[in-house]
């Protein structure tokens, strides 16, 4: 059972009242960091929002930490790429959060073409007393100044300051998908629809491409990579997800280019369910590693699937995240919901499995109970701190009082982005352009 | 009766997610970003399937029909004015070049020049007389009537460009650095630009590289 704690509208914009959403406010990526004290957002205008947790306070201990507001900037601005004549989209695609190594927070955050690396640090302490410049800036008359004083260091309210550290540009010549961060904290991968290229993070004028699939002729091209992670401990293993439903593991001590994986994951096509479709439906839209490393999550349109590493030729476990939509394909493909990348995350146990669906409802996988439930994030639905209800979507023939039949879903209503804090019950799910965080119960 | 309705329906099917995915990649190409090729490659493979099925229940309703004509896509390229005409599906007809390639791979195309890729052809460079005029002229060869008709490519003698190569139009061929032909060994951004010379009097076909220059300029393109 969840509560939820306050949902917060990260809408800027002027139009406070307004029912639709502006499309610059809506969110395109949610990442909490590695400790879970941060949460980041990304939006389609290029905006990165930062939510610290609140210390939990000894005068109100049941009142869990909650998150607020810690950071906002501008991270990608609209470019045009002259030579081709083609705008380059602010939208932040994906943001990765490296670990904490002192007292500033770092994380990557990437649009379609350029990742950069925010610093975002915190200032408490002002120096007061200059020689030279009087309190508001303005230069001091030298023959006033009678004697010397040292700066001193004055407490002031507390200021959070982002500023881009690196730059890692003109590496892609399409569009990125995904970054990941090395456990080795030294480098990192940003993988478009043909490339994976590996960096160092202090090094911006160079990276090396360590995967290519583009073929000699684009006549020939079948496949795209849709995703790339790193190993969450070995270093030197990565694994990239395709467009024809297929993740490759590659381990980059065999060769400098790592075209030839080490292991290969692919289910074979069933045969019964084959549809004009069926290619756009196996493309996998996200691949998660395991925290402990021994598992893949890989989702595509309609299912989640646990793989294990030692095993190729099928998944471990697949689940059904909403087949009612297998007859509806011909629509969502008119409507274009059939391209929606929805992505799936592990709780920090490994014991649950979480991605996103339509109607703002996401659904949760216990591999160990084999339930599932299906959680609505709406304001109408549910009530701040009450209990989330599960919902049940109605196939066919009768519907009950609490159920919704599948006509009625509301398709623009998607929930693609989500994540889960590293240790606790918490999760963040991004429905457009609300940001809704849910709590386990406290007693 | 039934099986043949069947067919019928498929067909109906096949066509209306042809014409629904001739639309998207229009479409694509007035997107903000510019052309995904993901999606554009998603689209031309259902295009594919849809094309398939609809030959293959046009040739089981009526075996000995005269095939007809795959619908095609106009290559999009707003930079490269790379127009692609009708084509028979008749796999014996292929034509030798790229140009001609079906569907699916248009969509490609249109990603690559887009994408600053390479193309296998110099189509630009080619003078008028060289192509040869593959515009069929059977019955069967019209259209079907739920795709917008347009006059797909230019005729033999009409000349699209009358500036040479290396001049004013640099900006809207650079655009993607299309102009080169992959060549074994060389990296992408080579910059060799392949032309087909025919030589009028004799028809004797001269290719050539060399580095694409900028007028005023010198070195290869990077």
């Amino acid at each position: 059972m969840e509560e939820e704690s306050d949902s917060r509208k990260i809408n800027n914009s002027f139009l406070r009242d307004h029912n639709y959403a502006t499309e610059a406010d809506i969110i395109s990526t949610v990442e909490f960091n590695s400790s879970g004290e941060l949460l980041a957002t990304g939006d389609k205008g290029g905006r990165v929002v930062v939510f610290q947790r609140e210390q939990e306070s000894k005068s109100q201990p049941n009142r869990r930490g909650e998150y607020n507001v810690y950071s906002t900037f501008q991270s990608h601005e609209p470019e045009f790429d002259y030579l081709k004549s083609l705008e380059i989209e602010e939208k932040i695609n994906k943001i990765k959060w490296l670990p904490q190594q002192n007292a500033a927070y770092f994380l990557l955050s990437t649009n379609d073409k350029t990742v950069k690396l925010w610093k975002i640090s915190e200032r408490d302490k002002r120096p007061e007393g200059y020689n030279l410049k009087d309190e508001d800036g303005r230069i001091r008359d030298p023959s006033t100044i009678t004697s010397l004083r040292v700066p001193v260091l004055q407490p002031m309210d507390l200021m959070v300051e982002a500023t881009a550290r690196r730059v890692f540009s003109n590496a892609h010549t399409y569009h990125i998908n995904s970054i990941s961060v090395n456990s080795d904290l030294q480098t990192f991968i940003s993988t478009d629809d043909l490339r994976v290229n590996l960096w160092n993070l202090e090094i911006t004028d160079r990276s090396f491409n360590i995967v290519d699939i583009k073929p000699s002729n684009m006549e020939e091209l079948t496949e795209v990579i849709t995703s790339a992670e790193f190993h969450p401990r070995q270093c030197h293993t990565f694994a990239y997800s395709s467009s024809k439903g297929s993740i490759r593991l590659c381990d980059m001590r065999q060769a400098a280019l790592c075209d030839r994986h080490c292991k290969y994951f692919e289910e074979p096509e069933d045969p019964s369910t084959r549809s004009f479709f069926s290619e756009i439906i196996s493309s996998i839209s996200d691949v998660k590693f395991s925290h402990n490393g021994r598992y893949l999550m890989t989702r595509d349109y309609l299912t989640v699937k646990v793989w294990d590493l030692q095993m190729e030729n099928k998944p471990l476990e697949t689940y059904q995240v909403h087949d009612y939509l297998r007859g509806k394909l011909c629509s969502l493909y008119e409507n274009d919901c059939i391209f929606d990348k929805f992505e799936c995350v592990w709780n920090g146990s490994d014991s649950v499995i979480m991605t996103g669906s339509y109607n703002n409802f996401f659904r949760m996988f216990d591999r160990n109970t084999k339930r599932d439930v299906t959680l609505e994030a709406s304001r109408e639905n549910s009530k701040p701190r009450a209990i989330l209800k599960p919902r049940k979507v109605c196939v066919g023939g009768k519907r009950r009082k609490d159920e919704i039949s599948v006509d009625s879903l509301d398709f623009s209503k998607k929930i693609l982005h989500t994540t889960w804090h590293p240790h606790e019950n918490i999760i963040a799910v991004a429905a457009t352009n609300n940001l809704y965080i849910f709590q386990d119960k406290v007693n | 009766m039934s099986a043949t309705s069947t067919a019928m329906e498929v067909n109906a099917e096949a066509r209306r997610i042809l014409a629904v995915s001739i639309s998207k990649l229009y479409a694509s190409r007035t997107q903000r970003g510019g052309l995904r090729l993901h999606r554009s490659l998603l689209v031309s493979l259902v295009m594919r399937s849809a094309r398939d099925i609809y030959h293959a229940s046009r040739e089981s309703e009526a075996p000995g029909a005269p095939t007809p004509q795959e619908p095609m896509d106009s290559s999009p390229s707003s930079e490269e004015q790379k127009q692609l005409p009708p084509q028979e599906a008749e796999p014996a007809q292929t034509e030798p070049q790229c140009a001609l390639s079906p569907a699916p791979q248009t969509a490609v195309e249109a990603e690559e020049c887009a994408c600053d890729s390479e193309i296998t052809e110099d189509k630009e460079n080619m003078s008028p007389a060289a192509r040869q005029s593959r515009k069929r002229r059977s019955k069967a060869s019209a259209a079907p009537d739920f795709l917008p008709s347009k006059r797909a490519r230019l005729e033999p003698g009409e000349e699209r460009y009358a500036a040479p190569l290396g001049s004013c139009r640099v900006g809207a061929a650079e655009t993607h650095g299309d102009l080169h032909q992959r060549v074994p060994g060389h990296s992408d951004d080579s910059g060799w630009v392949k032309t087909t010379e025919i030589d009028p009097l004799t028809g004797t076909r001269t290719e050539t590289e060399r580095p694409w220059k900028f007028e005023g300029e010198t070195g290869s393109v990077s």
